[in-house]
């Protein structure tokens, strides 16, 4: 059976691609709506810190001969860490004013990031080698996945799950949107609203470092392998809603499919077809596939 | 205050006026990019610091311009000056109908439009033939400008560049200080109530959308003109980050701090060779300490400094005002 | 009005400046302004830095003293400066140099863009640059000009290289993963070309955008073609990229890919274990014999890392440039081009290498394939030869260039 001319087994090989590329796109998106939703700042930066959450993977595999699973751990947290010092020491100083200082600042945190790792590493990338325990390939019948792009699905979504799950139904969480809505008022109840948004802030940061652990081994390394995701990622936050942390998750699968299929259909448009679906959800549904209408 | 302002202008006019003379201290072509920049800041900020209208796009009206004159002088040998005319036109018929479609919306959500249809406009131009992709528009001549300047002189070339740039820069001064520009700001401050009072605020945003896109338009035929290309990276969302860069590092409360954003980041790409590859990583360090220590930008700074003196001595001027600020 | 005056001071005192700085330039005929000065237009901070950048500045600076720092008792003189692979950047530096700091030559010129439209104001302002890391052919057809210089590669040499050897070893059947950029796009042409004149069969293509991380979806395309060989028209990320895709599922060894443009830097990024097998067509590489190791030995001590073609095309050049001024006793721009388009190259990087009327530098190109881990034996061994293309074939013919300079018509 064909669909325009294509074998329904192709496609739906390239449906279970799409999935995977998706899942890179929901954990990125989810982290940059957490940090959008509490800290109303559009985080440039996420880009950059996709790619020091792979260099950082990189870095203890190959001087500290890491296991990848070790750094799958770690980097996330040291990134995350790292971010955390760059919102206390810089970004707070920016809450209250127009989102677009905070746009022009993480910008600036990208010029320094992506120029330094290139000073020091080069720009031409590095090798990261599949961990051993998840080379080869599976056969699914209608197609021959590698087992790792499987593992990216499995890992990707069980994190965003537990995110979700921490900020909808947990206490932490309860604070955090309480935060996000009402910050005088969270913090009259006894709440230390300044280091919750840290930590929110490490959160989101620390899931796009995650997302460039995940990729190290399937995309080549190197110092602007996040630069032209960023926007891409922005469409798909808006695209899902901003504030919706079910919309960024979905969004970021939905898209990876739609832009698997355009692959096959017009190939040359696949990194533009993003922009058309945002243009048009936009005006159609202006709060975003899952956003709540406000005014 | 107003003297001062305006020997302050008439300075940096004549300086602009001698720059050919004086080879060895500042490359014309340098200054030539740097006034189209000029012109696409402060014609931007008409939306973002006048409106309220933070457009994530603008390089699609500069790159349209440039490519279209390009392709109109090159291709069908139309002569520079209606070249260039063409170049703003189209871009601002483009800026009505983005326009149009992105105040539907606003904040972020307006900004993330102007984003998208702008990486549809950079799609048709990665993809139609006369572009040459990533080769550019190549060795667009320079003609004549009104049939008598002839443009293969880098002097002559500057003056008329010199000229259109202050014709913009004049028309964005209008804009602002008309009562046109009062509704804008009317829209900035408080946009309900402009609605209320009856303003067909709608119409005004399109109208200022379309003049911003046109003069970005004009910006871009002139780079397109002195470089003899048009290029990708002109359509190329970082070109519109460029641009908000420039806006915000000059002050956007003012009429001509994107000028000064656009000369400091000119000169930033241009003096900064000795520095090697860290260059970007400085770039970002400037950046960053200016987002942090001036926030209302060069000018809006030092408008802010300038008016605290003031008060400070009651027996200066009492004229307040800062020229710059309206 | 003493501000003004002052000013009007200022204006008379530069234009007598002006002058004066003709009028020296005329002074001396042979060599203007005492100096032969060469200028390296690279990319110093961005996505080619590796490629050329820093190490290109560096292999120009070593011929400028190999050749030992003077031509004819002129000092010569080496600046560079960042075109940020943006094309206005690029010209408009050129075009500063040219005119006002007394470059009298351009070197590397990594980015098509870039290289093109310097190569515009160097015909225009009729000073010399020459192309080293740029693959564009229109620099030796539409765009030729007797100041220009395409000197280590281009996208001909490559699919002649890499695209006719590959189908008279029975690679008949390609299925192409292309840029959507004219480079990408130019390439996959001209290997189509090649492979069908020499009786083989492209079967696909599948063109990707600039930048794309996921090559997932194209290497099951690739696959699903059942080709021989997968031609890959993208350097740098995308081909690792695509390469990387297409051993992850499986796609090599079961169907061969074909890197059209593979720098020596990208293996080093790919790692051995991936990039074994793959077959490329470099102009040089370190370890071919014994004058270009013992050029790359020293190249390494100041840089840290082996040269790529490129770097050895900056210093070859730069050498030749040297010799042709040298030779003409002179640096006016005409002579020197008439020189060396008539001195032979005989060095570590071209044996009997000489410039056609259209700038294209003709020599030896040659096909390469990336040794297995076990093979490679000491560090950056990385490649074994497979054959010489001799550049006559290598080369477009002199009588397909469209160049202005040559009656072809």
């Amino acid at each position: 059976m064909d669909i325009f001319g294509i074998p329904i087994q192709a496609l739906l090989g390239q449906l279970m691609l799409g999935i995977v590329n998706g899942s890179f796109y929901a954990v990125l998106s989810l982290g940059l709506a957490i940090i959008f939703g509490v800290l109303k700042i559009v985080n440039f930066a996420h880009g950059a810190f996709f790619m020091l959450g792979a260099f950082t993977a990189f870095l203890l595999a190959q001087y500290m001969g890491a296991s990848y699973w070790v750094t799958l751990f770690i980097a996330p947290l040291a990134v995350a860490l790292f971010g955390m010092l760059f919102e206390f020491l810089f970004l707070r100083r920016l809450y209250g004013l127009d989102p677009i200082y905070g746009l022009l600042l993480t910008f600036s945190l990208v010029l320094v990031l992506e120029g330094g790792f290139r000073v020091a590493f080069g720009s031409s990338g590095q090798p990261f080698a599949t961990p051993e325990q998840l080379r080869g390939t599976i056969n699914l019948g209608f197609m021959i996945l590698p087992i790792y792009r499987g593992f990216v699905i499995a890992a990707a979504l069980t994190l965003c799950l537990i995110t979700w799950f921490i900020i909808e139904r947990t206490s932490l969480g309860a604070s955090l949107r309480a935060a996000t809505e009402r910050s005088e008022l969270t913090q009259a109840f006894g709440i230390n609203v300044p280091r919750l948004i840290t930590l929110t802030y490490g959160v989101g940061v620390g899931l796009a470092a995650f997302a460039g652990v995940l990729a190290a081994p399937i995309f080549h390394v190197n110092p602007s392998m996040g630069s032209s995701l960023v926007i891409i990622i922005f469409a798909v936050v808006v695209i899902g809603g901003l504030g919706s942390i079910m919309g960024a998750i979905v969004t970021g699968l939905g898209l990876g499919v739609v832009e698997g299929f355009t692959r096959v259909f017009y190939s040359e448009f696949s990194s533009t077809i993003v922009f058309l679906v945002m243009v048009l959800v936009l005006l159609l549904r202006p709060a975003g596939l899952f956003g709540r209408e406000e005014g | 205050m107003r003297t001062l302002t305006f020997a302050a202008t008439a300075l940096i006019l004549l300086a602009l006026l001698v720059v050919p003379f004086i080879p060895q201290l500042i490359y014309s072509i340098f200054i030539m990019k740097t006034l189209c920049f000029v012109l696409f800041a402060c014609a931007f900020n008409l939306l973002l610091g006048h409106t309220g209208i933070l457009s994530f796009g603008h390089a699609a009206f500069f790159g349209t311009g440039a490519y279209v004159t390009g392709l109109l002088v090159k291709d069908y040998g139309i002569p520079t000056d209606l070249g260039i005319l063409a170049g703003g036109l189209v871009a601002a018929a483009l800026g009505t109908i983005i326009g149009a479609l992105a105040i539907r919306r606003s904040g972020i959500y307006l900004a993330m439009i102007t984003l998208a249809l702008s990486q549809l406009v950079y799609f048709f131009f990665l993809q139609a033939p006369f572009t040459g992709a990533e080769d550019g528009l190549q060795r667009i001549p320079r003609g004549t400008f009104l049939g008598v300047i002839d443009l293969r002189s880098d002097t002559a070339l500057y003056y008329v560049v010199l000229g259109i740039v202050c014709a913009g820069l004049w028309l964005v001064w209008r804009t602002v200080n008309s009562p046109f520009g009062n509704v804008l700001r009317a829209i900035r401050e408080h946009e309900p109530r402009a609605i209320s009072l009856g303003y067909p605020v709608a119409r005004y945003k399109v109208l200022v959308f379309t003049i911003s896109a046109g003069l970005a338009g004009i910006a871009g035929s002139l780079k397109a003109i002195v470089f003899q290309l048009a290029a990708l990276y002109d359509v190329h969302w970082h070109t519109s980050g460029d641009v908000i860069l420039m806006t915000l590092l000059g002050g956007m409360n003012t009429v001509f701090g994107p000028a000064v954003g656009a000369a400091l980041v000119s000169a930033l790409n241009h003096y900064m060779d000795p520095f090697g590859a860290w260059v970007t990583v400085i770039t970002g360090l400037v950046f960053m300490t200016c987002v942090l220590t001036f926030r209302q930008g060069v000018v809006g700074q030092l408008g802010q400094w300038f008016r605290s003196r003031r008060t400070t001595m009651p027996s200066a001027n009492s004229q307040r005002s800062h020229a710059h600020q309206q | 009005m003493p501000a003004i005056n002052s000013l009007k001071t200022l204006t008379a005192t530069s234009v007598l400046l002006g002058l004066s700085g003709l009028a020296s330039g005329v002074a001396s005929a042979d060599y203007s302004d005492e100096v032969v000065r060469i200028g390296v237009l690279t990319d110093m901070s961005g996505i080619y830095t590796d490629l050329s950048g820093e190490a290109a500045v560096t292999a120009v600076h070593m011929a400028v003293e190999d050749f030992g720092g003077e031509v004819n008792g002129i000092p010569i003189e080496v600046i560079h400066g960042d075109h940020r692979n943006r094309a206005d950047t690029g010209a408009s530096r050129a075009r500063e140099w040219y005119a006002n700091e007394g470059v009298d030559m351009i070197n590397d010129l990594s980015n098509s863009g870039v290289a093109l439209a310097v190569a515009a104001v160097a015909d225009e302002q009729q000073r010399h640059a020459i192309v080293n890391s740029a693959s564009n052919i229109g620099l030796t057809n539409d765009y030729c000009s007797p100041f220009v210089t395409h000197y280590t590669y281009d996208a001909y040499s490559l699919a002649q290289g890499t695209g006719k050897s590959i189908v008279e070893d029975g690679g008949n059947t390609w299925f192409f993963l292309t840029v959507d950029f004219a480079f990408g796009i130019g390439l996959e042409e001209q290997v189509s070309d090649v492979v069908r004149e020499a009786g083989g069969q492209v079967v696909g293509a599948a063109r990707h955008p600039l930048d794309t991380t996921d090559f997932s979806s194209y290497a099951l395309q690739a696959q699903a073609s059942g080709a021989d060989i997968i031609g890959i028209a993208s350097t740098g990320a995308d081909a690792i990229n695509a390469i990387n895709a297409l051993a992850e599922f499986g796609v090599i060894p079961e169907q061969r890919p074909a890197a059209l443009l593979l720098w020596y830097d990208d293996i080093v990024s790919l790692g051995l274990e991936t990039a074994q097998g793959l077959l490329l067509t470099n102009a040089f590489y370190w370890d071919a014999n014994e004058e270009t190791r013992e050029f790359s030995q020293r190249f390494y001590e100041r840089t840290g890392r082996m040269p790529n073609m490129a770097h050895a095309g900056n210093y070859s050049s730069t050498m030749h440039y040297l010799n042709a001024v040298e030779a003409a006793g002179t640096d006016d721009p005409t002579a020197v081009s008439d020189k060396m388009r008539e001195l032979e190259i005989n060095d570590f990087f071209a044996t009997g290498g000489y410039i056609r009327p259209n700038g294209r530098m003709v020599h030896d190109q040659y096909l390469w394939e990336v040794k297995s881990p076990d093979e490679s034996e000491y560090d950056y061994d990385f490649l074994r030869p497979v054959h010489t293309i001799p550049g006559e074939e290598a080369f477009q013919p002199l009588e397909a260039s469209s160049c202005h300079l040559l009656d072809n018509d």
